[in-house]
């Protein structure tokens, strides 16, 4: 079923992932990621603006060994992790952390 | 075992689904830790012209997307020369200062040295 | 005007831009669309027919959105036009046939 934010109908697919990428807004973020049991903080936000970040410059949802590798260059080494990205978006968190940020899911995610 | 994967682009982008299927391909094998390589000839070298304004046709522009290859650790990126000659294209007109040029007897060399072709 | 010819494949890699050329004559139209848009680089390999035809009065289009998309506004020959889809439609209609060769 649709959710209704602020007043806008929000449409995902049987992924949970935004049907119209353009819908997304800070609430939408927040309620995708109640939908994973995710309450966001600063260190999730940095991500999810990253991630926004990505997709704008090489039209790519990142698989987790480019996020990674993105994260370690921009945001330091110590959060350039795989195991530092999982606490954050478990259980996948390439496609997790997509999701949220109103990417489509990584199409070379395994 | 690492092995030696080379991956061929051979065709223009956009006209059919053939390159991006190649770039899925290599940015899908680079999650499995193995020596990849990507080779872009014929018409496969019109995907590194910078400028592509693809959504003007509903589509994901290649100079937005093949810049992301080192993301994926995918750093041996070749061009063959011929093709950009056959073509009139110089190599300081392509997208990446990275790309390195290779003649036929070179890319000879090349596929000699794979474990594994794959072709696009 | 008679024919309007549509080609849609590289000129690099395929005859069919060639094949067109051979078989257009002075009162045609040409249509370069999708990797057809390769053919009107100034490196073509069918320049010099292309040149020929366009001083005999054929006239030369290329797809404006597919040129674009492919970043080639800036290596196409001069004497080749660009259209967009709404010139498209208008070119079939003042054709008396559409011949693609794809």
């Amino acid at each position: 079923m649709p959710a209704n934010i602020d007043g806008h109908l929000i449409i995902t697919d049987k992924d949970g992932h935004l049907k119209n990428l353009q819908d997304w807004s800070e609430n939408v973020a927040r309620y995708l990621a109640a939908q994973e049991n995710i309450v966001l903080s600063d260190k999730h936000w940095e991500i999810i603006y990253l991630l926004r970040e990505f997709y704008s410059e090489f039209e790519l949802a990142p698989a987790m060994r480019a996020l990674v590798k993105r994260v370690g260059q921009q945001l330091g080494e110590e959060k350039g992790r795989s195991v530092y990205l999982m606490q954050l978006f478990p259980p996948s968190p390439a496609r997790v952390a997509a999701k949220i940020a109103g990417l489509p899911r990584p199409a070379n995610c395994l | 075992m690492r092995k030696k994967i080379l991956f061929i682009s051979r065709h223009a982008p956009y006209g059919s689904s053939i390159a991006k299927e190649a770039l899925d391909a290599v940015l899908t094998a680079a999650a499995y830790d193995q020596d990849l390589s990507l080779l872009f000839m014929d018409d496969g070298i019109f995907q590194l012209l910078p400028n592509q304004q693809a959504n003007a046709i509903g589509q994901k522009s290649f100079a937005s997307m093949l810049p992301a290859l080192p993301l994926y650790d995918v750093e041996n990126i070749f061009v063959h020369l011929e093709s950009l000659q056959a073509r009139g294209i110089s190599k300081n007109e392509l997208l990446f200062d990275s790309v390195q040029t290779l003649d036929s007897t070179a890319v000879s060399a090349l596929l000699a040295q794979q474990d594994h072709l794959l072709s696009f | 005007m008679s024919t309007l010819h549509t080609v849609n494949k590289s000129p690099f890699t395929h005859g069919t831009l060639a094949s067109c050329l051979s078989i257009c004559t002075d009162s045609d139209g040409v249509l370069l669309l999708e990797d057809g848009v390769f053919g009107a680089m100034t490196t073509t390999p069918c320049a010099t027919r292309l040149t020929e035809l366009i001083e005999q009065g054929v006239r030369v289009y290329a797809l404006i959105d597919d040129v674009k998309a492919r970043g080639l506004e800036k290596m196409l020959m001069s004497n080749i036009e660009l259209t967009d889809y709404v010139g498209f439609v208008q070119l079939s209609t003042q054709h008396r046939c559409v011949q693609s060769w794809y």
